[in-house]
């Protein structure tokens, strides 16, 4: 019975929706965490077949650093009004004023790190008992050791030597009050993957995932938009490339690649041939150490 | 293109990580940047050789004490097949951690080092892979070059591991001589073992059957969800959605929706909103009913000509993955599947030695990595299959009512 045989796509497709039917099932309050990357849009479109006709039983949460691009923002509110799916925005602006907290500084100030105060206190706000993301194993060692289901203790933290076994499709998402789950349905994905589901499903994206012209300025290697998040001085070097965004972060911490292509074909051959992981080549804040993410993990980030 | 995903079972120094990171470079799937922060690990390293296995060992305690303690997930591809590894640590107390790897897996690699031949890890790996029916074992005999490619004491090898595998009843067992510090017989067939014939570890990783729940196994279906949007445009939609765990389902098939036992038929069948014929496994779908059944989540939907026992008693293998002890009587909640049942251990047959497989006995308790055979009873009824007939409606896991965590991996006997 050949015929019967799933694509490696479908296969992915099915087991995430899979997971997310376990969510929406298991847990009283869960919450999906939307970035306006292109994987938690791949979440986004998996949860609209899930839960098909009906519309997404959960609300779409974007902890908004201050320092996103203004395509994604855009993309965001148009896809929340087209999916009929409640967004909710925590500004971590409004965390930093509210709690005193020490503002980043330095060349590229980010406050990627600071989100995960505004996420906890977005959690303890609504009360979210599960917090679904797009994180995949493949982008980081740390990454590829976390379970689909992943208990966080009050702080969110995470502890790996804690894990739950996760045994078969069974996912175990008990807790006791005050801890949540992370809960990653496309785990099991590639880059490559998520990009091919894009394509096939002709989902669209933030127009800065295509080459576009934009002032970038040389840093290290890495290429960073102009913007007024960064600070800018007389030893820079300021050109005008033809770039895309191969990860959509904050802007003072992603890199761009130069690129012409401008149709998801051409992006996507672009991503088969590079010989950069996509971490290495577009975030800024990975090379810090080798244990980064697993430090950060444990105190509670994504 | 297709899916495989497979576990690698080997000792501490079996080479699995250099297995691994060996398969990752050679089918270029490591990238310019990793391989430079690979070297620059191994810069730090006394020998300053690139160490492929710094590639696999994600958490700094592992890369402190040299060992892997989790299962780790890697991805590569050729044009051929997406793959996917559970790399799973090999030594005795992290057997829940190979059996948690080896529940997702179709197929498995068993490492075995040429110069020590079987051994009891060896032979522990190959009961939990027959014990979790993984159809497929590959059983690579590794560090060929430190025998000076010796055919005899391969064959040697090979012999002493086709006992191990008809005591287990593993058929489907494979051969191959590897190098995986020096690539032989990894990607390419190695120039240094001419006397073997067969393929190389990818090349049979590309090749090999893989097994389809879809067309070898009955129908089986679990609700996990109930879709009702209760909306102007959808007031009296209602749809149960699940994912096929084995078999197909196609519209008008007369079914019984158990524990229940009522009688109905498929009304319609969705996939992702669209309207199909027929589904099969592993697809996720949205089934409707003819007649108005209170059907919730847990419920099986079963092609009435197929039907599986409806039972409170089982007898099951518990594979002990807890630091508190298993004692008769103890009291858990039973997971199968989206189903979530009391259930309590009535007693403890016998304990399996799984480095021999021998019964011994159970004694007072049942302690981490240990596999029992016992009786459980449910507070309400299940519709499962034995395991070896059907994994995926043949499993479920123990859960600790007061602490939460999965304590035990259930499999049901016929």
């Amino acid at each position: 019975m050949r015929r019967n045989r799933l694509d490696y796509l479908d296969q992915l497709e099915s087991e995430s929706i899979y997971i997310l039917r376990e969510v929406a099932a298991q847990f009283e309050r869960p919450a999906l965490l939307f970035s306006g990357g292109k994987d938690s849009i791949t979440l986004v479109r998996l949860a609209e077949k899930a839960f098909a006709p009906g519309r997404i039983p959960f609300p779409l949460v974007h902890v908004d650093t201050g320092h996103n691009f203004p395509e994604v923002l855009e993309y965001r509110d148009r896809m929340a009004r087209e999916t009929g799916a409640q967004l909710i925005v925590r500004e971590v602006g409004q965390t930093i004023r509210q709690r005193g907290l020490k503002e980043p500084g330095g060349k590229f100030a980010s406050r990627n790190w600071l989100q995960t105060f505004t996420l906890l206190d977005t959690i303890e706000e609504f009360g979210f008992d599960a917090c679904i993301g797009g994180a995949r194993r493949d982008e980081e060692k740390a990454r590829a050791k976390e379970r689909i289901f992943s208990v966080r203790n009050d702080f969110g933290e995470w502890d790996p030597k804690l894990q739950r076994p996760e045994l078969w499709d069974i996912y175990n998402g008990r807790i006791h009050k005050g801890e949540n789950v992370r809960v990653f349905p496309i785990s099991n994905w590639t880059e490559l993957d998520v990009w091919s589901y894009i394509r096939k499903e002709a989902i669209p994206l933030p127009s800065i995932y295509f080459a576009h012209e934009r002032e970038v300025l040389v840093h290290e290697g890495q290429l960073i938009a102009v913007s007024p998040f960064i600070t800018i001085d007389e030893t820079d070097t300021v050109v005008q490339r033809s770039v895309r965004y191969r990860t959509v972060g904050d802007m003072t911490c992603t890199a761009a690649v130069e690129s012409l292509a401008s149709t998801l074909d051409e992006v996507v051959d672009e991503i088969r041939a590079t010989r950069i992981s996509e971490r290495g080549e577009t975030r800024i804040d990975d090379r810090v150490t080798e244990a980064a993410m697993e430090d950060r993990k444990k105190g509670g980030y994504f | 293109m297709d899916l495989l995903r497979f576990i690698t079972a080997g000792s501490v120094d079996d080479g699995k990580s250099t297995l691994i990171g060996r398969l990752l470079f050679d089918s270029k799937s490591i990238l310019a940047d990793q391989l430079e922060a690979l070297e620059r690990s191994s810069r730090r390293r006394e020998d300053g050789q690139v160490d492929l296995a710094l590639l696999t060992d994600g958490l700094r305690a592992e890369r402190e004490q040299g060992i892997t303690i989790d299962v780790a997930y890697r991805y590569f591809s050729t044009p051929r097949r997406k793959f996917i590894i559970a790399d799973a640590p090999g030594h005795i107390q992290y057997t829940r951690n190979m059996i948690t790897g080896a529940s997702h897996a179709e197929l498995v690699v068993i490492l075995v080092d040429a110069r020590h031949g079987v051994v009891e890890q060896t032979r522990r790996h190959s009961i939990i892979a027959s014990m979790l029916r993984i159809p497929r074992v590959v059983v690579a005999i590794n560090k060929m070059d430190l025998i000076g490619f010796d055919e005899g004491a391969y064959n040697r090898i090979v012999e002493d591991y086709r006992e191990v595998a008809s005591r287990l009843g593993l058929t489907d067992v494979t051969y191959i001589p590897i190098s995986a510090l020096r690539g032989d017989n990894i990607v390419d067939a190695s120039t240094s073992m001419p006397w073997y014939e067969g393929p190389s570890l990818l090349r049979h990783l590309e090749e090999v059957e893989v097994p389809d729940p879809a067309a070898d196994a009955r129908p089986r279906f679990q609700v996990q969800y109930v879709i009702r949007p209760q909306t102007a445009d959808l007031p009296d939609y209602r749809g149960y959605a699940g994912r096929i765990a084995g078999g197909v389902y196609r519209k008008g098939d007369a079914v019984t929706v158990l524990p229940l036992n009522a009688a109905t038929r498929i009304a319609r069948i969705e996939v992702a909103g669209r309207e199909v014929e027929e589904a099969w496994a592993p697809q996720s779908v949205v089934l409707h009913l003819e007649d108005d059944i209170d059907v919730g989540r847990g419920d099986a939907i079963i092609p009435s000509d197929h039907l599986p026992e409806v039972r409170q008693e089982f007898d099951v293998m518990l594979c002990w993955l807890d630091e508190k002890p298993l004692r008769a009587g103890n009291r858990y909640l039973l997971q199968q599947n989206s189903r979530l049942v009391r259930a309590v251990v009535r007693s403890l047959e016998h304990r399996v030695d799984v480095n021999t497989l021998d019964a011994l006995p159970a004694g007072e308790s049942i302690g981490l990595n240990e596999v029992v055979r016992a009786r459980l009873r449910t507070a309400a009824p299940l519709a499962c299959d034995p395991f070896e007939r059907l994994p995926a409606n043949g499993s479920a896991i123990l859960i600790d009512e007061t602490g939460n965590g999965t304590v035990a991996a259930v499999l049901f006997q016929s």
